[in-house]
């Protein structure tokens, strides 16, 4: 099975996981971080507490989070069209993967802010320090550590999901899987797609607990 | 004479879903400048409340807290956030940036005032050189011990020359020996920055270590303010004498508690009186002399000496014969030794 066609196939199907995945991710951040922050920042137990503000971002989130990803992809296929001018292919699965990623990122971001001791805001806040401030030098600063791991976890999910974009022919690894390995019963080949994402998986994971152990100030 | 902080008729109540807590209830309060005011009371006491109400991080319900003659819920939130510079606060739990080291801790409030970063760096490593921790400027927080830490959390709450320094419980997790160097540290500032300090605590030994002033809070309530050699020699309510005999020392091995037993169950059969020496009634053997004149035995249940303010004041407590015609005698002979003597009987309940 080790033609060269195949192994350039495969070469390329890393290349899309890895390029669907890691731009999901940042763009998921770009939109999940700051929506995490104001979560739990207008939260009850928040620092500014804004019940309309909470309960908004809070239902978009849920919203979003209980439609199994597969559907989203094809409910979205239209909005898709839309911005990047077709349905199918790597580019095209990073569209629906931001939307399913961004509320999910956001709870991780939020969950990491929480953990945040509240003593240490409140120690900021007898300093004269405004919202912004605490935000920028206290709750980011403080929960960088958990905030990375939710990294790791969030990276993790975002290429299990772009492996199911292959349903729709969206590339990758799991467009792979699914054509030789479901449509043309090559479960060689499928086999092979399987390995090589749990050594991406293995990979991120590992970088991810490395960086965050390295941060962290709380160990001796 | 207007007090540094000045609270008239404050009164906090936390509003749940279906139950109303009044934590403070009708607080007067003048704390002058340069002076350091104790705050204590039981745990649940309010103390707490009280103290955060002072630099508005809880917001009274209603009363004034004016602090420098400026009423605080007249500023605006950018008022405010300025004055709390000038109201610095410390911790129990001492509240440092876990992920910043010593000297980043310390630059946090003066770049929150919007020093610029040089300048900061330079007023940080002066001030760990003031708490004595110039050594320890890039550690961070994990690695000091308890004591380290409040040094640190002192420098960082001196960083912006505040007139005023809150101290939360800011000894309570430390052991009596890094107590006592804390407590002097603090004495230090004050005496040699002229800052205010208030402290919070549920120690009497805090209390009468250093403070100038203090304020019984109970149930809520300021049960009795004033100086602390007045209060300790004659305490007027009951709070202040429970605090006073009980609320003491780090009694916590088996050994006191049984010893502690004892003396209140011998307390319940005959009346108890308290006393406390001045520093010139030391001269005479009061009580030997007592015993001689009145011909009956007294039981010496406890005795002690304690340093309030830097001056030695002892203290008995005594158990007096059941006959109460002498019992009655022994009092009158031991006031007019010029000493202060009140029942204690009474808090055994």
């Amino acid at each position: 099975m080790w033609t060269r066609e195949i192994i350039k196939m495969l070469m390329e199907g890393i290349f899309d996981t890895l390029y669907m995945t890691l731009v999901s991710t940042f763009m998921g951040y770009v939109i999940g971080l700051p929506m995490g922050i104001v979560l739990a920042v207008t939260d009850k137990q928040g620092i500014k507490p804004n019940k309309f503000i909470y309960k908004l971002l809070d239902f978009i989130a849920n919203v979003i989070r209980s439609i199994p990803f597969l559907i989203l992809l094809i409910v979205l296929i239209p909005f898709t069209k839309l911005v990047v001018g077709r349905s199918y292919g790597s580019t095209a699965t990073i569209v629906p993967l931001v939307i399913a990623a961004a509320p999910f990122i956001a709870r991780l971001v939020e969950s990491s802010i929480q953990e945040v001791d509240k003593g240490v805001i409140e120690a900021a806040e007898s300093m004269g320090a405004g919202t912004f401030t605490i935000i920028r030098k206290v709750l980011l600063v403080e929960a960088r550590t958990s905030l990375l791991v939710g990294v790791t976890i969030a990276t993790g999910t975002i290429l299990g999901y772009s492996a199911m974009a292959g349903i729709v022919g969206g590339g990758g690894l799991g467009d792979i899987a699914i054509r030789y390995g479901y449509n043309r019963y090559q479960s060689d080949i499928m086999l092979v797609t399987i390995v090589l994402l749990i050594i991406l998986v293995q990979l991120f994971q590992g970088l991810g607990m490395m960086l965050s152990n390295k941060l962290d100030k709380r160990k001796r | 004479m207007e007090g540094i902080i000045e609270v008239r008729n404050l009164t906090k109540t936390f509003q749940d879903k279906n139950n109303k807590v009044e934590a403070l209830k009708d607080i007067n309060l003048s704390i002058h400048k340069g002076e350091i005011f104790g705050i204590i009371g039981m745990s649940g006491a309010g103390k707490s409340t009280l103290v955060r109400c002072l630099n508005f991080l809880e917001k009274p319900t209603s009363g004034i807290v004016s602090v420098d003659g400026k009423d605080l819920s007249k500023l605006t939130a950018k008022e405010l956030r300025n004055k709390r510079m000038e109201i610095s606060m410390i911790f129990q739990h001492f509240n440092l940036l876990m992920q910043k080291s010593v000297l980043d801790n310390i630059c946090f409030p003066l770049s929150i005032a919007g020093v610029n970063k040089k300048e900061a760096r330079d007023r940080a490593l002066e001030l760990l050189k003031i708490v004595g921790m110039e050594e320890k400027a890039g550690a961070y927080p994990s690695q000091l011990s308890g004591g380290q830490k409040q040094r640190v959390a002192i420098a960082r709450a001196l960083a912006n020359n505040p007139k005023i320094l809150l101290c939360d419980e800011a000894t309570s997790a430390l052991d009596p020996q890094t107590t006592k160097s804390i407590l002097e540290l603090l004495k230090n500032i004050n005496e040699e920055y002229g800052i205010t300090i208030v402290i919070i605590t549920h120690e009497m030994a805090v209390v009468r270590e250093i403070c100038s002033h203090v304020a019984i809070i109970s149930n809520g309530t300021l049960a009795e303010a004033g100086k602390v050699i007045d209060i300790f020699t004659s305490p007027k309510t009951k709070a202040a004498k429970d605090l006073i005999l009980h609320g003491d020392e780090n009694i916590s091995n088996e050994l006191t508690d049984t010893y502690k037993d004892a003396t209140i169950k011998l307390m319940k059969t005959k009346r108890c009186i308290r006393i406390v020496f001045s520093e010139n009634s030391s001269f005479e053997p009061v009580i030997a002399n007592m015993v001689l004149e009145h011909k009956a035995p007294v039981n010496i249940l406890k005795a002690d000496t304690k340093n309030i303010g830097g001056i030695a004041r002892g203290e008995m407590i005594l158990g007096l014969p059941e006959d109460e015609d002498t019992a009655s005698r022994m009092i009158a002979y031991l006031k007019g030794r010029g000493l202060a003597v009140e029942e204690v009987s009474d808090y055994v309940d």
